[in-house]
């Protein structure tokens, strides 16, 4: 059984994890086009070699970044969000232009 | 008759043919390259020969044909989807692979078993009886059936309460069908290849050169060539293909597992899914159980397998046929699938011009070699996108169009 440094909980089993998908940037919402909303949402870069990407300890819903080799299915290193992720996500909500 | 036979064998007035020829050189020139030499690139070489009158046409392979998923799936082919585009695409195919040992003068060992999706609670039994409706209203024999059916139907069985996934019911689609899949890709190969198409096994496609927007070339490890169209067919390796000209797919490389146990008796006729339990298993004619289940949990570009999957793949089986518990498991393997948002597969034309795409395939390729050979071999031969593949084009994404189907992958993922 592999398993996986869980930042918050230590080496665990990777049954209790689950696959989040890419590290990618969110464009704004607000301002960006619909195609490149769509391939924030849809499109993948899939590489193959090493890849950061998001996973959860499901029991403890903690949620951290992998590194890990796609063809060699090694992970190479586990880290909290907070090392990448500094600034606070602003939510409110932006002036609706006028006509 | 044995020594009749040897003495034929050996015989000079009887040499042996090869079903290929060794490996060709490279022209530097073809009308259309496909990349890929599994069922779906072989199929299309073989409609652009025999229908449309291409002939000069490459297949480039990096390993052998159908060595890739081709060889890897278990072989189920049935048309009982949930979305209507999916039901008239797939319910093509059927329709080609009946007739397909005969359209090759191949015997891809194709019998009709009768195709179960089991049901183990309320809301399977809904997308069950969903997926009935939608058949039935397009011509597909395909109906929701219930435990006394079942246990006239399927007496092999275990329709016990006592277990934890209780079965309530089942789709049930008679036309369902397995066929030897080396067989397909090995009957397109040969009469493409009779036709004039080379096929170029063990040949790596490193580039593909794209002039103003337009495919132009396609550079290989044994040399470049010109070509007026290209089609990649590449399941597993989509992306990197499709990155060589540029483009990006919504597409994971996830690793999907199975295995066969030692020949048996024909015990088993029809054919056995549960999406709730993440098994499927059918009997081959050469008496294996065949068995899968779902999609391993992360993308991989690997085909390695795993004791997790097979322990628990035989937890699951074993509820369902408890008398298989002394059957031992001969061979596993993996393979990589192309799994899209929608589970629909993505076909057809892409931003570079007579650059044609075949790819998301998911675990649902086989089932659609035919109708995929055939559709791609039109629309590169007339460079119009037919009607039956138009759905499921590249730029549904951006335009947030999908063909949901993921309520009919055989498994859930």
């Amino acid at each position: 059984m592999k398993q996986i440094n869980c930042p918050l909980n230590g080496v665990r089993n990777i049954q209790e994890f689950a696959h989040g998908g890419e590290v990618v940037t969110q464009p704004d919402p607000n301002r960006c086009s619909d195609a490149e909303w769509a391939e924030y949402i849809f499109m993948e870069e899939n590489k193959a070699g090493v890849v950061h990407e998001w996973w959860c300890h499901v029991a403890t819903a903690y949620w951290f970044i992998a590194e890990r080799d796609t063809i060699k299915d090694e992970i190479i290193r586990t880290y909290d969000a907070g090392e990448q992720f500094k600034d606070r996500v602003d939510f409110t909500r932006p002036e609706e232009p006028k006509d | 008759m044995p020594l009749g036979l040897l003495k034929y064998g050996l015989s000079s007035g009887h040499p042996a043919k090869r079903f290929l020829s060794a490996r060709p050189e490279l022209k530097s020139n073809y009308d259309v390259v496909i990349i890929g030499g599994g069922g779906h690139g072989l199929a299309t070489a073989y409609h652009l020969a025999r229908y449309h009158g291409i002939r000069n046409v490459a297949v480039f392979e990096k390993g052998y044909i159908g060595g890739g998923n081709t060889g890897r799936n278990t072989a189920i082919i049935r048309s009982n989807y949930l979305t209507p585009e999916g039901v008239a695409f797939y319910e093509e195919s059927v329709s080609l692979y009946r007739q397909l040992s005969q359209e090759l003068d191949y015997n891809i060992l194709y019998t009709e078993r009768g195709h179960f999706t089991l049901a183990h609670n309320d809301a399977s039994m809904r997308t069950s009886r969903w997926r009935a409706e939608v058949n039935k209203h397009l011509g597909i024999d395909s109906e929701l059936v219930y435990r006394d059916d079942l246990a006239r139907l399927i007496p092999q069985l275990n329709l016990s309460e006592d277990v934890r996934y209780p079965i309530l019911g089942a789709l049930y689609h008679p036309p369902g069908a397995i066929a030897r899949h080396d067989a397909v890709a090995w009957g397109y190969a040969g009469r493409a290849a009779e036709m004039g198409v080379e096929i170029h096994q063990d040949t790596t496609v490193t580039d593909i050169e794209v002039t103003d927007g337009r495919v132009t070339g396609v550079v290989t490890d044994r040399g470049r060539v010109s070509c007026g169209k290209a089609v990649q067919a590449v399941a597993g390796a989509s992306t990197i293909i499709a990155d060589m000209v540029g483009l990006k797919l919504p597409i994971r490389t996830i690793p999907l597992q199975a295995c066969v146990s030692q020949p048996h008796k024909p015990i088993l006729d029809p054919i056995i899914v549960s999406g709730s339990l993440h098994v499927y298993i059918s009997q081959s004619d050469r008496g294996e159980f065949v068995m899968g289940g779902s999609t391993d949990p992360y993308p991989r570009y690997q085909t390695s397998s795993s004791l997790d999957f097979i322990e628990g793949l035989m937890s699951h089986v074993l509820e369902l046929l408890p008398h298989l518990a002394e059957v031992q498991v001969m061979r596993q393997w993996g393979g990589m699938t192309d799994m899209t948002p929608d589970f629909a597969p993505i076909m057809g034309e892409t931003a570079v011009e007579n650059y044609y795409i075949d790819a998301g395939w998911g675990t649902w390729g086989f089932k659609a070699t035919p109708v995929c050979g055939k559709r791609m071999a039109e629309m590169v031969a007339t460079g119009r996108v037919p009607s039956v593949i138009a759905p499921f084009r590249l730029s549904r994404f951006e335009n947030f169009d999908q063909v949901g189907e993921k309520g009919a992958a055989s498994v859930g993922h």
